[in-house]
Order: structure tokens, then C-alpha cells, then sequence
């Protein structure tokens, strides 16, 4: 059973549509009970980091997450801006994120024909063997739209690099923590098999 | 790098999907369902959902069949039709869109679009501008599907969405629609040049050349087309088609 978050931010319909269509038994949630005993996290996320972030330190779900990626190791994805809260900071807000893994979000620098937000899709280069991107397909393609980006601190952690103006972090993985700048749920078969490796973990 | 998105208009009519000439004579397309879950295997990059008569008679959006559209589909969907309420646009992105696209509400409560946007994010706004082009080749801004006469000119008004919160803008010349004659490209310029924010073509788009054209030669960000993706050819049956990732490449490669 993998547990969706629901801490207000973001639509988690089309998350829960793909794990109905590969079969994975998932629920979407904001219970502190159900997070505490689950087996499998994904954070989703859309909208402004702080918002994000005060949302998941108001609820009480905050020392719960942290005991279950710190403690417990129980894998977790962060989608998009959910990507983005695993990291220590953003450019975005003042609040800090969950720091799970060594990274920061950066605002995409101004550049001349460079639209922002990055939106649409666009392709991914792996830059190292992770669970999560195992045999995606060939010319996978993924469906971004952020206006930040991450950046890894130690290359170790980052798996997939995507170009767009500069070249980000669009995959990241800090042993049991994991997350994608795209929307897989919004990616056909590239992103339904990426969810599949992340249901099979 | 990022592509250029190509994106099918479906038009909702009650229960059905429906084509257009011109804002009106309409044609049946089919299923809502069975036509998207072809569009979902053709592995489209976006679809946009554009109920034509949900304002014109004061109705709120099809909530059930815009479900049972995101059950079949796994691409980014967009839904317009008659949204006035921020409840309205929240049942929606629950269901799994994730744009919402605004046009004759905007001209009634612009504030509305900051509402939205504000709440859900730029990128889950698009501006929707239906252009009419008078026999004396001057542009009106249209709404309650091309009924209404707004009053004010289509730059300003872009402008105007932009500063208000708008992700993106949806630009639809009603006389080139449905027409394959082309985008009107000098209309499509005039909005990329006015705003920085995504332009996407609509109306007119009658092979892919007209694609590529809209992005070269006018600088939108997407395009859009409806006749094109769900007839074999003008005034012929019904298919549903849309170009492979190598055709697109090829048309949008050099960009």
C-alpha cells in the first residue's frame, strides 16, 4: 500500500488514476495514524514551497515523516514540488524543507527566449543507476512544470539531468528518498513504468 | 530540450464530443471516453476539454464526465466551460486536471483569474481569447462562445490577463476555426508579442505546416487544433490521429 500525502497542496486525483491503472493498491491521506503505520510514502505537491512547508509543520505531520524517512527508511517520493521540499531550502520561501536529502531549489535564471515556468515536456539523461529509473524506455520523455530547480549538492545523489536553460537535477535519491521534478502521473507509459519501479521497491 | 506542445481541442457538447465551423454548424465526433482513450494511446502531450455550451446556458461543468475522462487519460488535461466559482475549479483539479481555462468569466469578474491563480498556481490558469476579424480586418474580443461583444481590444485584454495572473493564453481566431485554413497568424503575433507568457494557437490549423508556422512565425509557445486531430481530412469522416514524436521533431526540430 503506498500512502499518498494529502497536506493540501496540489491535485492528487490523477496520482491515485495511475496507481488504480497499474494495480497498486494506494490511499490518499492527511491521517497522522494511517501515515505513522505506512509502507511506502509519496509526497505530492503543487503550489509554493512555504505554503508547503508551514502546511506540513502546522499539521503535526512533520516529526511523523521525519521519523519514517530518518528512522524507519521507508521509501518515499516527492513529486514535483514535493521533489522540491525534500531539499533544504528553495528560493522560493524563507521556510526551511525537510532536508532529507543535501540539495537546494534554485529560481531558473533569467535568460533571453527562456520561457518560465519550464512547462511541458521534455527529455532526461540518467546519470546513475537508481531503482526508481530502471529500464525506462527508450527516448523517455516526462511532463514538467516548475519555476525552480534543484541542485545536489554531492553528484551521488542526483539520477536523472534535464536541460532547460541550465542543466538540473530533474531525479534525485538519497538512499530511501527519492524524487522527480516531472509529473509522472502525467506521463504516459515513461512515467507509469517509473511509478511501477517505485511500487515494486 | 523542451518541445513544442501540440494539443487537441475536444469540444463538449452535453454528453458528446462535437467539431465546429466558425463557432457554429457542428459535427459529431463521438464518445468523450472512447475518443480520449485513443488520444491516450496516440501518447498526446496535452488535451484541452472545452465545454461549448455549459455559459451559454448557465450551466456548471460536467463533473462526471470530466471524471470518467481522467480515469482513461495520463497526460496534462485542461477543462473550460462555464467555471465561475473557486469550488467549481477545486472539484476539477481534484478530479485530475490541471489547468482551467477562463474566458467569458474573466470578462465578467477578472479578479476571478487571480483568485485561481493565486490559490492553484499560475501554470493551473489559461487565459482563453476568442477573436473575432470584422470584413474591415479589425479584431473584437468575443465571449459566451462568440455571441458577446467584449469591449476591449485583444492586446490589452492579453495584457491584462497576464498582469492578473494567467499561466498561459489560449488565442482562437472564430473565423479561421474549423475552417483548415490556417491559423491567423497575424493575430496569433500580435498576443505572443504582447505578453510573455505562453501563447498557444487555436483556430484554423489545417495541416502540420500550419503548426510549425504558428511557432516560427508568429512565436507561440504551443499549438492547438481540433479539426485536424479527429477528422481524416476536410470534409471527410472521422479519425483520430495525431502526429508521431518524429514528425514533430522534424516539424519543430530547428526551433
Amino acid at each position: 500500500m503506498i500512502t499518498i500525502i494529502d497536506y493540501g497542496m496540489g491535485n492528487l486525483g490523477s496520482v491515485l488514476n495511475m496507481f488504480k491503472r497499474l494495480n497498486v493498491p494506494a490511499k490518499i491521506t492527511s491521517d497522522a495514524d494511517l501515515i505513522a503505520n505506512s509502507k511506502k510514502i509519496l509526497l505530492p505537491g503543487v503550489g509554493a514551497f512555504d505554503n508547503a512547508m508551514n502546511s506540513i509543520n502546522n499539521s503535526g505531520l512533520r516529526e511523523i515523516l521525519d521519523h519514517k524517512a530518518i528512522v524507519e527508511r521507508v521509501h518515499v517520493l516527492g513529486i514535483c514540488l514535493g521533489m522540491q521540499l525534500l531539499t533544504r531550502s528553495s528560493e522560493e520561501g524563507e521556510c526551511a524543507g525537510l532536508g532529507w536529502v543535501q540539495a537546494s531549489t534554485y529560481k531558473f535564471p533569467p535568460a533571453a527566449g527562456l520561457k518560465v515556468p519550464h512547462m511541458g515536456w521534455n527529455v532526461v539523461k540518467p546519470t546513475r543507476r537508481s531503482e526508481l529509473t530502471k529500464e525506462l524506455f527508450d527516448k523517455s520523455r516526462f511532463y514538467f512544470v516548475h519555476s525552480y530547480y534543484v541542485k545536489v549538492e554531492n553528484e551521488n545523489n542526483s539520477i536523472l539531468k534535464t536541460h532547460h536553460g541550465i542543466t538540473f537535477d530533474s531525479a534525485i535519491q538519497n538512499q530511501n528518498i527519492y524524487g522527480a521534478q516531472f509529473h509522472p502521473e502525467k506521463s504516459h507509459k515513461f512515467g507509469m513504468h517509473l511509478l511501477k519501479n517505485f511500487a515494486n521497491l | 530540450m523542451l518541445r513544442t506542445r501540440v494539443i487537441p481541442t475536444l469540444l463538449l457538447r452535453n454528453e458528446s464530443l462535437v467539431k465546429t465551423i466558425k463557432f457554429g454548424k457542428y459535427v459529431y465526433i463521438g464518445d468523450p471516453c472512447n475518443t480520449v482513450r485513443i488520444f491516450n494511446e496516440l501518447e498526446v502531450d496535452e488535451l484541452i476539454f472545452l465545454d461549448i455550451t455549459a455559459t451559454v446556458e448557465g450551466r456548471a461543468p460536467n463533473l462526471e464526465i470530466l471524471a470518467d475522462i481522467a480515469n482513461e487519460c495520463f497526460m496534462p488535461l485542461g477543462y473550460g466551460g462555464g467555471v465561475k466559482t473557486f469550488e467549481q475549479a477545486k472539484s476539477i483539479f481534484q478530479i485530475g486536471f490541471e489547468k482551467i481555462v477562463i474566458n467569458s468569466h474573466a470578462i465578467e469578474n477578472p479578479v476571478f483569474i487571480s483568485e485561481l491563480s493565486k490559490h492553484f498556481g499560475n501554470q493551473a490558469v489559461i487565459a482563453s481569447i476568442d477573436v473575432r476579424k470584422s470584413f474591415f480586418g479589425h479584431y473584437s474580443v468575443r465571449t459566451y462562445s462568440g455571441k458577446k461583444k467584449a469591449d476591449i481590444e485583444p492586446t490589452l485584454w492579453a495584457r491584462r490577463l497576464e498582469e492578473l495572473g494567467a499561466g498561459e493564453i489560449i488565442i482562437t481566431s472564430i473565423g479561421n476555426e474549423g475552417t483548415w485554413s490556417g491559423y491567423d497568424i497575424d493575430l496569433v503575433k500580435t498576443i505572443t508579442e504582447a505578453v510573455s507568457i505562453p501563447v498557444v494557437a487555436h483556430g484554423g490549423a489545417g495541416c502540420l505546416q500550419d503548426l510549425s508556422d504558428a511557432v516560427k512565425l508568429a512565436g507561440a509557445s504551443a499549438v492547438a487544433a481540433g479539426s485536424l486531430f479527429v477528422f481524416q481530412k476536410k470534409d471527410m469522416g472521422v479519425l483520430i490521429n495525431y502526429p508521431t514524436q518524429d514528425e514533430q521533431e522534424n516539424l519543430f526540430g530547428d526551433i
